[in-house]
C-alpha cells in the first residue's frame, strides 16, 4: 500500500511540474510578445521594453523559468495589469466562492445522479429508463450558459422566486469570512436568514453546472448497476433471503460505487473550467468570472493564475480518487 | 456483398431505436440548414448585418417567425446562417484533431518504447488541464477571435484521440492477423495502414461523431464568453452574448440561437451514442 501511494503521489508531483512547463510554453512559445501581454493592450513601444526589464523578459528562455518556477512555488502568480493588484491575493479571494458553487452543484450531482442511476437500472429498458437516458444525454448537450439563463428567465424574471445573479444581496453583510464558503460561514453563525438567503443564490448557478456531472454519473452508475445486479452473490444473497432494498443500496450500489468515483474525480475538473461559463452568467464572484475578465481585458496573468489553480484542483482531486480507489479495491495496490 | 448486408444491419439496428434516430435526423436539419441556408432564409440583407432600426426588437410575428434582434435583423435569418459557421467549426476541429492524435496513437500502440513513452506523457500533460481553461489560456495568449479560438480548441482536442487510438493499437498489436502479415513480410507502415488503423476505426468514428457536438458547444462557449466569434459574425454563441442585455423583455432574441445549439450538440451527442451500440457495442459506459 506505502509503495502504491508513494509512486502516485510522485506521479502528481510530475504531473504537477508539467503544468507549469505548460502554461510556461503557452505564455513563452505563443507567437505573441509576452511583455506585450503583460504590458496590456495599450502599452506604447518604450512602455513594453521597461515591462520587459522589470520582469526580467529579456533574458535567456531557461533563466526565466527558473525564476517562474520559483515565484510559482513561493505563490507569487505576478501583478494583474488592470489592477496592479496580486494575482495571488486575487486568486485567494476569489476561489471560496467557485468553491463553495462546485461544491453544492457536486453534492447535488451525485445525490442525484447516483439514485437516478440505481432507479433506471431497476426498470431497466421501461420507459423510465428511455426517458432517463434521453435525460442523461440531454444534461450533456445542453449549453450551461443557455440553460443559466432560461433559467435566470423562468424561476428570477418571471416567477420571481429566487434572484437572478450575484452571491449574495447587494446590502447584505456577509461578515468577516471564517471559512470563506458563505454557506458554512452562516451556519457556524448560527445565521438562518443569512443561510437561507445564500442559498437562495447559489441553487440556479449550482444546478447548472451540476447537470452534466449529474449526467454522466447517473449512466455510469446505471450500467454498472445493471452489470452488478445480473452477478452471482446478488443471486447468492437474495437466496440468503436478504430484503430487496438492502440487496440493491448496500451490496449492488457498493460495487457499481468504484467507476462512478472515477467519474466523479474526472468531472470535478470540467465542473471547476465550466464555472467560467456559469460565473459569467450569474455574475458569480469566483475564478471563473475573474479569468473571464481578465482575458477579455488582455490581462494574461490573471488567466494563467487559474489555469494554474484549476489544474492543481483537477490533479488533487484525482489523486485522492485514485488513493480511495486504493483503499477500497484491494486488487489495485498490487496492480 | 459483405459490406452491404453490414451497412443494412447496421442501419435497421440504427432505426429500431428512438434516440438514435432523433440524433440522426437533428444532424441531418442541420446538415441540410447549413447547405442550403443562404437560399431559405427570408431576409438574406441581414446576414452580413443591415441596419433596420425601425424594426428593431420585435416579438415572433409572422413576418418574422423568431423576432428581431437589437438592430432590426431578422433573427430566425441569422440563426440559420449560423448552422453553417458552427458546423463547419466542429467538424474542422474534430477532424484536425484527429488528423493529429490518431496517427500519434497508432505510433504509439504499435511501435512502443521510448517513441510511446514521449507522446504519451504529452498526451497526460495536455489532459491534466480541463479542455476549456486551456483553451481560454490560449486563446489569451494568442488573441480572440474564431480562428484563434478554433486554434486553441484543436491543440486542447488532439491528446484524446492518441489516448484511444493507443490502447486499441496496444490491443490490435497483440492479435494472431498482425503476427501473420508480419510472418508474411507485410512492411511496418502496410500494416500500420491496412490492419491496425480499420481495425480500430470504429471507436474512433463514435468519438468523433460526438466530439462535432461539443466542438460546438465549445466554438460557441467560446463566442459567449467574448473570446471567439466577434458579432456581427452570425455565430449562436456570439448572438446569445448580446442576446444577454436584452433578458428578460427580448427573451426571443437569447432563445432560439441557443436552441438551435443545443438541438445540434444532441443530435450528435445521440447519434454518437447509437453509433457506439452498433459498432462498438463492448464499451457502453458512461
Amino acid at each position: 500500500m506505502l509503495v502504491y501511494l508513494l509512486r502516485r503521489i510522485a506521479l502528481a508531483g510530475l504531473m504537477l511540474f508539467g503544468l507549469v512547463c505548460l502554461t510556461f510554453a503557452i505564455a513563452n512559445v505563443a507567437p505573441s510578445d509576452p511583455a506585450a501581454l503583460a504590458a496590456g493592450p495599450d502599452a506604447g513601444r518604450s512602455q513594453i521594453e521597461q515591462v520587459r526589464r522589470e520582469y526580467g523578459l529579456d533574458r535567456p528562455l531557461p533563466e526565466q523559468f527558473v525564476r517562474y518556477v520559483g515565484d510559482l512555488v513561493q505563490g507569487e502568480f505576478g501583478r494583474s495589469v488592470a489592477t496592479g493588484r496580486s494575482v495571488g491575493r486575487d486568486l485567494a479571494r476569489y476561489f471560496p466562492a467557485t468553491l463553495e458553487l462546485c461544491l453544492v452543484a457536486m453534492a447535488f450531482g451525485m445525490l442525484a445522479g447516483i439514485s437516478l442511476g440505481m432507479l433506471s437500472a431497476l426498470f431497466k429498458d421501461r420507459w423510465l429508463d428511455h426517458a432517463m437516458r434521453i435525460f442523461a444525454v440531454s444534461g450533456i448537450a445542453l449549453p450551461p450558459f443557455w440553460f443559466g439563463l432560461l433559467l435566470q428567465l423562468g424561476f428570477a424574471a418571471w416567477l420571481g422566486w429566487l434572484p437572478t445573479s450575484g452571491r449574495i444581496g447587494v446590502s447584505t453583510d456577509p461578515g468577516d469570512p471564517i471559512t470563506g464558503l458563505l454557506l458554512v460561514d452562516s451556519l457556524l453563525r448560527g445565521n438562518g436568514p443569512l443561510f437561507v438567503q445564500c442559498l437562495s443564490y447559489i441553487a440556479l448557478p449550482a444546478l447548472v453546472l451540476s447537470l452534466p456531472c449529474l449526467a454522466s454519473i447517473l449512466r455510469v452508475n446505471r450500467s454498472e448497476m445493471v452489470e452488478a445486479l445480473r452477478a452471482d452473490y446478488i443471486t447468492a444473497a437474495r437466496a440468503h433471503g436478504v430484503s430487496r432494498w438492502r440487496l440493491v443500496t448496500v451490496h449492488a450500489l457498493k460495487n457499481a460505487m468504484l467507476p462512478t468515483l472515477a467519474i466523479i474525480g474526472l468531472r470535478w475538473g470540467w465542473m471547476m473550467s465550466s464555472t467560467v461559463l456559469v460565473e459569467t452568467v450569474f455574475d458569480w464572484p469566483g475564478i471563473g468570472l475573474y479569468a473571464v475578465s481578465s482575458a477579455i481585458a488582455g490581462d494574461f496573468k490573471p488567466v494563467m493564475g487559474v489555469t494554474l489553480i484549476i489544474g492543481l484542483n483537477f490533479m488533487l482531486v484525482n489523486l485522492v480518487v485514485d488513493l480511495l480507489y486504493g483503499v477500497l479495491d484491494p486488487r489495485l495496490r498490487h496492480a | 456483398m459483405a459490406l452491404s448486408r453490414g451497412v443494412r444491419l447496421a442501419a435497421w439496428q440504427l432505426g429500431r431505436s428512438f434516440a438514435s434516430m432523433l440524433g440522426l435526423v437533428l444532424v441531418a436539419v442541420i446538415v441540410v440548414l447549413a447547405l442550403i441556408g443562404p437560399w431559405i432564409v427570408p431576409y438574406p440583407d441581414d446576414v452580413a448585418g443591415a441596419v433596420r432600426l425601425s424594426g428593431k426588437l420585435q416579438p415572433p410575428s409572422a413576418a418574422h417567425w423568431f423576432g428581431t434582434d437589437e438592430v432590426g435583423n431578422d433573427v430566425l435569418t441569422r440563426t440559420i446562417i449560423g448552422a453553417r459557421l458552427s458546423l463547419l467549426v466542429g467538424i474542422g476541429i474534430t477532424f484536425a484533431a484527429a488528423a493529429i492524435g490518431v496517427p500519434l496513437g497508432i505510433l504509439a500502440g504499435t511501435v512502443g518504447g521510448r517513441v510511446r513513452e514521449i507522446i504519451m506523457r504529452l498526451t497526460d500533460l495536455f489532459l491534466s488541464v480541463p479542455g476549456l481553461v486551456l483553451a481560454i489560456a490560449l486563446v489569451a495568449a494568442l488573441g480572440a477571435g474564431i480562428v484563434n479560438a478554433m486554434i486553441a480548441l484543436v491543440l486542447v482536442w488532439w491528446p484524446g484521440y492518441v489516448r484511444l487510438a493507443e490502447s486499441k493499437a496496444l490491443s490490435i498489436r497483440e492479435e494472431a492477423y498482425i503476427e501473420a502479415a508480419r510472418v508474411a513480410g507485410a512492411p511496418r507502415l502496410r500494416i500500420l495502414w491496412r490492419h491496425v488503423l480499420p481495425n480500430s476505426i470504429s471507436p474512433i468514428i463514435v468519438k468523433m461523431s460526438m466530439d462535432i457536438g461539443q466542438a460546438i458547444l465549445a466554438v460557441a462557449s467560446l463566442g459567449f464568453i467574448g473570446l471567439g466569434a466577434k458579432p456581427p459574425t452570425p455565430e449562436w454563441g456570439a448572438m446569445i452574448s448580446i442576446a444577454r442585455g436584452y433578458l428578460p423583455d427580448w427573451w426571443w432574441y437569447a432563445i432560439f440561437p441557443g436552441a438551435f445549439i443545443y438541438a445540434s450538440v444532441l443530435g450528435f451527442n445521440l447519434l454518437g451514442d447509437g453509433l457506439r451500440d452498433i459498432l462498438d457495442p463492448r464499451s457502453n459506459r458512461g
